[in-house]
């Protein structure tokens, strides 16, 4: 039988804020264990949380970025349970009334474009984190509560991803837009992004949807896809032999690539959510969210088809150009200077990415500006330079920071227009091509630049292509 | 709706507590009897009411995006039970 299947993602997105939601403890990562923590993020009894509008702000971005619905009231509710990096026994979350509804992200795949739905996108504190020491004799886990009341939204997707390659694809686009609105760093690595997947499968074609189960401790964008397509493969396997999918909660085993299911003791699904008796509603004017909408930078897909129609690119070059707001900023830049707009993007895409997948950095951290890479295609295309040249030229500046005309003048590409010097060199190649210069004279002017050209390879790319041509001119009597 | 000793169990359960059998069946009927109440509070047409959280209106209370000093690591383990360098040391856990 032929199968679909039904995906699901939750994505938890922590808020780029300073401060945590409720305490003034930093955020910052890599911290010394315990040692941002107060009496509201221990949980001490008496504390009150108040809660940190720029986390609040931020979400709001989030949502209206994939064109959701801000509720103008919602709600904060406890999650109660107990495990030991969470000291409260419970997290403060938001339930019944999420601060946003609907909405969408553009997922690209295969050329085509879909939509994948938004239910909800609602604002809750992280808890903190355990470790669990290797060793037979070690009876004991380790708790750090640094990351208690850290700020976090969670982004729930409609059922509507079909595969896991969509799911990555889906990955790839949200995090952009969290990115672009600066609404997270959404670097996996660091936990500022994390991912669960709910999925089932069903026989094509039929509406219901199948048992669905939970995918847990995937570490990067690639391992969602992968747990995906094993589990999807285990549930065929189990519905193929006449059997049923059980619901439940699994694990994914990077090491094993393989998933497992979480033993049902560590957590109950009983979270009896009440209203959270310590924060009032969480009230959004018009004029808060109108500002916040204002304050909305233009956004991945809009900025794609922007660079479609404006710079008359491909797709294929628009989607790499805007797959990072510093990148489609960085190319923005250098058109300005250097208004060339497809051979810019060739550069970028071609020459710039490169070096940022050789030296594992992002284009912030290149050490040639924008600006300076819109002056090598200047020279570039005033036939200073040839392309070697230029190639050559933009290693250096790479390696060193050295501006265009400092590697130029090091690496003694000078550009010769010493009328004197540069008349030698013509006179020389138009003795060495007599039937050129006899077609020439005969009217055949479109040899001009095959002179200029041989000069300037003469000279070693030396040569100014300008003079060198007012030169061949007067020479073949003009 | 009534409370059942089983629900007793399962709710402190949930709570880790421990109950005798004796408590349990005493919290089942108080709790039953809270329940009740609230099903009379509930009986109450409240059709054109308009929906409030609280009885005093409160401006909403923020905390700018400010970091402010934490505890020393010191301090944040003066409490706990057990430690092991700077984390607190519990039973294990997976
Ligand atoms: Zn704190």
């Amino acid at each position: 039988m032929e199968y679909e299947s039904v995906i699901g993602l939750e994505v938890h997105a922590q808020l780029d804020t300073a401060a945590k939601i409720f305490c003034g403890c930093s955020t910052e990562f890599g911290a010394e264990g315990n040692s941002q923590t107060c009496p509201i993020c221990l949980g001490m009894p008496g504390v009150l949380p108040v809660l940190n509008k720029r986390a609040v702000e931020l979400a709001l971005r989030s949502i209206l970025a994939v064109g959701g619905q801000v509720q103008p009231k919602s709600i904060f509710a406890r999650k109660n349970y107990f495990y030991p990096d969470l000291p409260k026994g419970y997290q403060i979350s938001q339930y019944e009334r999420p601060l946003g509804t609907g909405g969408s992200v553009t997922v690209h795949l295969d050329g085509l474009a879909k939509r994948v739905g938004i239910t909800r996108i609602h604002l809750e504190e992280d808890a903190g984190k355990s470790f669990h020491p290797e060793g037979r004799a070690i009876e004991y886990s380790l708790v750090d509560v640094n990351r208690c009341g850290v700020p976090l939204i969670e982004i729930v997707s409609e059922p509507e991803i079909r595969s896991p390659e969509e799911a990555y694809a889906y990955l790839v686009a949200l995090k952009q837009i969290l990115q672009y609105t600066e609404v997270s760093r959404a670097d996996m690595e660091k936990g500022k992004l994390r991912c669960d997947a709910n999925v089932s499968v069903r026989p094509k074609g039929q509406k219901e949807f199948g048992t669905k189960t939970e995918l847990k401790n995937m570490n990067s964008f690639r391992a969602v896809q992968k747990a995906l397509e094993v589990e999807i493969a285990r549930q065929i396997k189990i519905i193929d032999s006449g059997g049923k999918v059980v619901q439940e909660t699994l694990l994914w085993d990077e090491d094993r690539q393989a998933v497992a299911p979480m033993r049902a003791k560590e957590f109950s699904d009983d979270y009896r959510y009440f209203p959270e008796p310590d924060l009032l509603p969480l009230e959004v004017s018009m004029d808060w969210l109108e500002s916040v909408r204002k304050g909305l930078p233009e956004l991945p897909e809009a900025r794609r088809r922007r660079f479609i129609e404006v710079f008359s690119l491909s797709d294929y070059d628009a989607s790499l150009l805007t797959s990072e707001r510093a990148i489609a900023d960085y190319y923005e830049t250098a058109v300005g200077l250097y208004p060339n707009p497809k051979m810019v993007a060739n550069w970028i895409n071609v020459e710039v990415f490169r070096f940022l997948k050789e030296k594992k950095i992002f284009i912030d951290d290149l050490k040639v500006p924008a600006a300076e890479l819109a002056a090598l295609l200047k020279k570039l295309d005033s036939s200073s330079l040839s392309n070697t040249m230029a190639k050559e030229v933009l290693a250096a500046m790479v390696e060193t920071g050295k501006t265009v005309e400092a590697v130029v003048a090091q690496k003694g590409l000078v550009q010769e227009s010493d009328e004197a010097v540069l008349d030698g060199w013509v006179r020389e190649v138009i003795s060495a091509f007599p039937k050129q210069r006899e077609s020439y004279k005969a009217g055949k002017k479109q040899l001009l630049g095959f002179f200029v050209g041989e000069t300037v390879k003469k000279s070693g790319g030396k040569a100014n292509p300008k003079l060198v041509s007012t030169l061949v001119k007067k020479h073949l009597g003009e | 709706m009534t409370f059942q000793p089983s629900d007793v169990e399962r709710y402190a359960k949930l709570a880790r507590l421990a109950l005798s059998e004796e408590e349990k069946a005493r919290f089942a009927r108080e709790l039953s009897s809270v329940l009740e109440y609230v099903g009379q509070i509930q009986k109450v047409d409240t059709s054109g009411i308009t929906e409030y959280e609280t009885v005093v209106p409160l401006p909403p209370a923020w905390r700018e995006d400010v970091v402010e000093p934490s505890l020393s690591v010191e301090e944040a383990l003066a409490n706990a039970p057990d430690r092991k360098d700077n984390f607190f040391k519990v039973p294990r856990v997976l």
